[in-house]
């Protein structure tokens, strides 16, 4: 591949779309997949009936949350260290879907809460250090938003995106290094405490909310490659 | 299919996390379509 080809806005702007389309119909596929193992193969929890079900929208969004943040501060570094234009468009394209993500993950999660816990909402590690995320991907997109030179923009925006990566592993961890209502990683590297079948179905809608991601992410910075060409 | 709608008693939960996700993406899409036909007209 010739990495430094793809990196200008020009040559990338026809393959991005390319992959866009191929990216929605692969999440189409795999979100009806994941969903018909989820409802349909998948049988009710013992302890939790079928609350349990959230799991299915809710691990994949909370992972790829965090994930969003990542390859958006690994494109902000890139801009920085290499002053390329296209690595600070791809962080401006991530952040809205990231915080999307987020958003998801916390709203999921608080459905999850109240038949499990007794409560939408407490302020604990986890779920506060996600909140916190949800704020550093608004605070990325407004700090971009009110700097009109695109390229100082980035710049701006890729200084918070890395200060706030801290938070990745804070969130990550949170489960184990404090107290906390939620429950522990029942999936990690080791291997996973879940059925095969549930587990199945959560990674199958990780990689439908994966390819989503990759196929807003492109069919947005497109947008912002038009755009900041139009306007010079 | 009642029975599969009510979720066990938790369909509010359930349904209320499923749907409020499919709305997000379904805006994200919508706003997306909606931009890069303005990109197009004013190119």
């Amino acid at each position: 591949m010739k990495w430094f080809w793809y990196a200008s806005p020009q040559t990338f702007y026809p393959l991005a779309g390319k992959i866009a389309r191929a990216a929605f119909l692969v999440a189409g596929v795999l979100a009806a997949a994941g969903l018909y193992i989820g409802f349909g193969v998948a049988p009710t929890d013992a302890q939790q009936g079928e609350a349990y079900r959230i799991i299915y929208i809710h691990v994949p969004a909370a992972w790829m949350s965090m994930l969003i943040y990542v390859v958006m501060a690994f494109w902000a570094a890139m801009g920085l260290a290499f002053n390329t234009r296209l690595s600070g468009m791809m962080a401006q394209a991530l952040a809205p879907t990231g915080a999307l993500f987020t958003f998801i993950a916390l709203w999921s999660g608080a459905l999850w809460g109240k038949p499990t816990w007794g409560t939408y909402w407490v302020w604990d590690a986890r779920l506060t250090s996600e909140l916190i995320l949800l704020f550093l991907y608004f605070g990325f997109m407004a700090l971009q938003a009110s700097i009109d030179d695109p390229r100082r923009a980035d710049r701006a925006g890729a200084v918070l995106a890395l200060v706030g990566v801290v938070n990745i592993p804070i969130i990550y961890y949170s489960v184990q290094w404090w107290n906390t209502l939620h429950q522990g990683a029942s999936v990690n590297v080791k291997g996973s405490s879940m059925a095969p079948v549930m587990l199945a179905g959560m990674l199958v809608m990780t990689f439908a909310c994966w390819a989503y991601a990759i196929g807003a992410s492109l069919v947005r910075v497109r947008c912002i490659i038009r755009e900041r060409e139009r306007n010079g | 299919m009642a029975e599969f709608l009510s979720m066990g008693g938790y369909g509010w939960y359930v349904w209320g996390s499923y749907g409020v996700a499919f709305l997000a993406f379904s805006i994200e899409i919508v706003s997306l379509r909606i931009r890069s036909k303005r990109d197009e007209t004013q190119a």
